[in-house]
C-alpha cells in the first residue's frame, strides 16, 4: 500500500512540475483558444426597442476592426450577437444557443431590464460570465448573490442621488416636482433622488406624477405639476416621453430648474425633436462622450470612432448616444480580455472585470473613472453635471463621485 | 404478412400504430439532443397546445381571434403566481391555470358573442394591446410584479435518472411538456369528432341551419371560446414553466399575431397542423436571422408568402394532398 502511494505521489509530483508551467501559460474555457475568443450578446435588432440595435450595430464593427489589427492578444474575436426582439422568452432561448450551442466565454452587453432578468438565474447557474449589461437597474450589481453579473450602466439610483444632492447644494429651498415612469426603472431614480435629498425629501417634493410607458402623452401631468407651483422639476423618463415634457414645460410657459436624467440625454433623438431653443439650461448627467461635441474634434479615440462608423457601419449616426456608447463598452471588454492574457478563464475574466482600478475608458468623459472590488460591481462612481448651451452639453464642476 | 388488409374505413378510430411511432420517437428524442435542442422541443409542445386551441375557436367554430397572447397570458401569471407566492408546485398549478382561462374565456366569449368576424377580431385585439398594460397596473404589481415580472424557480427533475437514462431539468420538463400535450391532444380529439365538433363546425358554415337544427349557438359559441382560452392558459402555463420567467413584454401583440400566424400555416382544422404550424413559428425566425441579418422579417414576410401560395391549405393540408397523391399513383402501378 505505502509503496503505491509513493508511486502515486511521485508520478504526481512529477507530473506537476513538467505540466505546470504549460498550464500556467495557457488556461482556457469553452469559447477561447490559441485563435479565438467567442462573446455572445442578445440585442433587439427588431421590436419595440430596435432604436437600441446602434449598440450592436457599433460593437460588431469595433470587434471587426480590432480583428483585422491583429485581435486581441493574437485572438480573434468571434462576436455573435442575436436579435431577441426585445422579448424575453427570445432572449432566454438566443441565450441557451449562445451558452450551450456556441460555447461563448462571456456575454457582453445583453440589452434591456427584464431580458436580463430572465437569464439572470442561468447565467449565475452556467458560470458564465454576463457583462457590462445595457441597464442601469440597481439589482445588476450583487456581487454574493449573483457573482458572474456586471452592468454597465451607472445605476439609475446612484444618478438620482447625484441630482438630489446638487439641489441641495444649489438651492436647499427648492420646491421640486416629480415625473416619473411607473416602473422599476421610473422608481429606482425616484428612490435614489430621494436618498439624495436626505430628511429635507418630504419637504422638498411638493408634487409627484406618473405615467405608464403605453401612455400617448404626458401633457396633463406636467400641467398638474405646474400648478403645485414648484421652481425645480425632475424629468424621469424615456426618450418619447423626455421630448414631450421638454416641449410642453416650455409651452405652458413654466420655467422651472429643469433636470433631466441619462436615459433621454441624447441631443440627437431627444433635445432636437423638442427643439434645441426649448433645451436650454437644462441639467443632466454624462459619462459618455457625445458625437456631435465640438470638444472632441481632435480627439484620437473620437477620431477613431467616427472613421470606424464611416467604414464600417455607414448606416449609423455617429452623432447618436448609443453609437459611442456601444463603443465604450467595447473598449472595455478589449481592455478586460487583454489583461486576462492567455489566462482566458470564465473565473479570470471575471476577476479582472471585478478589480478595475481608476480605469479611463477612452470613449467616457475624462476623469469618469470606471472602478470596481469584489464586493461592489458598481462600475462608475464618478458622474460629470452638464448644462445644455442650446448646442451641446456643457459640464460644470468636476466629475463628482456618489456612492 | 397478411394479404387481406382492408383499408382504414373508420376515420373517426384513432391510427394506434402512427401514434405509437410517433410517442416513441418524441420519447427518444431529449436523448439524442443537446439541452438547448430540448428546451426548444419543449417550447415548440407548448406553442402546439396553445395552436389546438386556437384551432377550436377559428378553426372550427369560426370565430377570430387576435388576442390569444392575453389568454397565454393569464395562464403564464396563474402558474408564476402561484409558484412565487403560494409555492405551490408546478405541475399543480397547470390545470389551475387553464381552469381560470377558461372561465375568462367564457365570459368575455359572452359579450364577444354579439360581434362577429372583423369585429370580434378587433375586440379580442384589444384584449391582447390592453392586457400587458393591466399587468403593469398599480393596484396589481404586489402580485405580478410590474414591469419586472415574476422570477420562478426551474423545477429539477423528481429522479436523477429513469431506467439507466439521466434526466436532467430541461429532458424532464420535456417530458412533461410531451404529457400535457398528448393529454389535451386527447381531450381535443374527443371533443371535436363527435357532437360538439360537428355543432361547432355547422355553426361556422351555416349558423342559422344550425339554431333551426336546435344548436344553442349561443352556448356554444362562448363554450368554443372557454374552450379554446383553456388550451390557451395551459400552453401559457408551460411556457412560463419552461421559461421561468414571466413578463409584461413577453406577452405583446406580436405574440397574439404570431399564433395566428402558427395556425395558419399548420392547418386550419387540423390537429397535427398546430404542430407543423408550432414548429414554424419556434425556428423560421431564427433561420431567417441566419440568411439575412440586415432583414430577418423580410425574409420571414417572404417565406411565409412562399408558403401560403404553395401551401393554401397549410402545411397539414399540404401533406394531406401529397399523402393521397403518392396513393394514387402507387395503387395505379399495381
Amino acid at each position: 500500500m505505502k509503496k503505491r502511494h509513493m508511486i502515486i505521489a511521485s508520478v504526481a509530483l512529477m507530473s506537476a512540475t513538467l505540466l505546470t508551467p504549460a498550464l500556467a501559460q495557457k488556461k482556457y474555457d469553452p469559447g477561447a483558444s490559441d485563435t479565438e475568443i467567442k462573446i455572445g450578446q442578445t440585442m433587439p435588432y427588431s421590436g419595440p426597442a430596435s432604436a437600441y440595435g446602434t449598440i450592436g450595430k457599433v460593437q460588431a464593427a469595433y470587434f471587426k476592426q480590432l480583428n483585422e489589427q491583429g485581435g486581441i492578444n493574437g485572438r480573434k474575436i468571434n462576436f455573435i450577437s442575436l436579435d431577441d426582439g426585445y422579448s424575453p422568452p427570445k432572449t432566454v432561448e438566443m441565450v441557451r444557443k449562445l451558452v450551450e450551442q456556441e460555447e461563448v466565454l462571456v456575454l457582453l452587453g445583453t440589452l434591456g431590464t427584464p431580458s436580463n432578468t430572465a437569464i439572470h438565474k442561468y447565467v449565475n447557474t452556467k458560470k458564465v460570465p454576463h457583462m457590462f449589461l445595457a441597464t442601469g437597474a440597481s439589482k445588476w450589481n450583487d456581487p454574493k448573490g449573483h457573482p458572474w453579473t456586471i452592468g454597465f450602466n451607472p445605476n439609475y439610483n446612484s444618478e438620482g442621488r447625484l441630482y438630489g444632492q446638487e439641489i441641495l447644494r444649489t438651492k436647499p429651498n427648492a420646491k421640486i416636482a416629480v415625473l416619473f415612469q411607473n416602473d422599476d426603472y421610473g422608481k429606482d431614480y425616484y428612490s435614489g433622488f430621494k436618498d439624495g435629498l436626505g430628511d429635507k425629501a418630504k419637504s422638498m417634493i411638493v408634487a409627484e406624477a406618473s405615467y405608464e410607458v403605453t401612455d400617448p402623452t404626458i401633457d396633463s401631468q406636467i400641467v398638474t405639476l405646474k400648478g403645485s407651483g414648484a421652481d425645480t422639476f425632475f424629468n424621469i423618463t424615456t426618450p418619447k416621453f423626455a421630448a414631450q415634457a421638454i416641449r410642453k414645460v416650455d409651452d405652458i410657459g413654466w420655467k422651472p430648474t429643469h433636470y433631466l436624467n441619462n436615459v433621454s440625454a441624447s441631443v440627437g433623438s431627444v433635445l432636437k425633436p423638442a427643439g434645441l431653443d426649448k433645451s436650454v439650461g437644462l441639467i443632466s448627467m454624462l459619462y459618455i462622450k457625445e458625437g456631435s461635441d465640438k470638444r472632441w474634434d481632435n480627439d484620437p479615440t473620437m477620431n477613431d470612432f467616427k472613421a470606424l462608423i464611416k467604414k464600417y457601419a455607414p448606416e449609423v449616426n455617429p452623432d447618436d448616444g448609443n453609437a459611442t456608447y456601444g463603443y465604450a463598452v467595447s473598449q472595455l471588454m478589449a481592455h478586460v480580455l487583454k489583461q486576462a492574457g492567455d489566462n482566458l478563464t470564465r473565473e479570470n475574466v471575471m476577476k479582472i472585470a471585478a478589480s478595475l482600478k481608476d480605469h479611463q475608458i477612452p470613449m467616457a468623459l475624462p476623469g469618469v473613472l470606471a472602478n470596481t472590488a469584489a464586493d461592489d460591481f458598481a462600475l462608475f462612481q464618478t458622474m460629470q453635471l452638464v448644462r445644455f448651451d442650446g448646442s451641446i452639453w456643457v459640464p460644470f464642476g468636476k466629475p463628482q463621485s456618489v456612492r | 404478412m397478411t394479404s387481406t388488409q382492408s383499408p382504414d374505413a373508420s376515420g373517426a378510430k384513432l391510427p394506434w400504430l402512427r401514434i405509437s411511432v410517433i410517442v416513441a420517437v418524441a420519447c427518444a428524442l431529449p436523448f439524442f439532443l443537446s439541452n438547448y435542442h430540448v428546451f426548444q422541443a419543449s417550447m415548440v409542445l407548448s406553442t402546439a397546445i396553445a395552436l389546438v386551441g386556437l384551432n377550436i375557436l377559428t378553426g372550427y367554430s369560426g370565430q377570430i381571434s387576435l388576442g390569444h397572447g392575453a389568454f397565454l397570458a393569464i395562464g403564464a401569471y396563474t402558474t408564476a403566481i402561484l409558484m412565487d407566492k403560494f409555492d405551490v408546485p408546478y405541475w399543480a398549478t397547470i390545470p389551475v391555470a387553464g381552469l381560470v382561462c377558461l372561465i375568462a374565456g367564457f365570459l368575455f366569449g359572452l359579450p364577444a358573442l354579439k360581434l362577429e368576424g372583423h369585429y370580434l377580431a378587433l375586440a379580442t385585439f384589444a384584449l391582447a394591446v390592453a392586457l400587458p398594460q393591466l399587468l403593469k397596473f398599480r393596484y396589481l404589481e404586489p402580485w405580478t410584479g410590474g414591469v419586472q415580472g415574476i422570477v420562478i424557480m426551474k423545477p429539477d427533475p423528481p429522479m436523477a435518472s429513469f431506467l439507466g437514462l439521466t434526466l436532467n431539468s430541461d429532458r424532464w420538463l420535456y417530458f412533461v411538456a410531451l404529457l400535457v400535450t398528448a393529454i389535451m391532444y386527447l381531450v381535443a380529439w374527443n371533443l371535436l369528432r363527435g357532437r360538439i365538433g360537428r355543432a361547432l363546425i355547422a355553426i361556422r358554415d351555416q349558423p342559422t341551419a344550425a339554431a333551426l337544427m336546435g344548436i344553442d349557438t349561443s352556448l356554444y359559441k362562448s363554450l368554443a371560446f372557454g374552450v379554446s382560452a383553456l388550451f390557451t392558459g395551459v400552453a401559457g402555463s408551460l411556457s412560463a414553466i419552461l421559461v421561468a420567467f414571466v413578463a409584461p413584454d413577453s406577452f405583446t401583440v406580436f405574440l397574439s399575431i404570431t399564433l395566428m400566424v402558427g395556425m395558419v400555416v399548420g392547418g386550419l382544422t387540423s390537429l397535427p397542423g398546430a404542430l407543423y404550424g408550432a414548429t414554424f413559428v419556434q425556428f423560421v425566425p431564427n433561420l431567417a436571422d441566419q440568411i439575412s441579418k440586415a432583414a430577418p422579417w423580410a425574409i420571414y414576410g417572404a417565406l411565409l408568402i412562399i408558403l401560403m401560395v404553395v401551401l393554401p391549405t397549410g402545411i397539414s393540408g399540404g401533406l394531406n394532398l401529397l399523402w393521397s397523391k403518392v396513393a394514387r399513383k402507387s395503387g395505379a402501378s399495381i
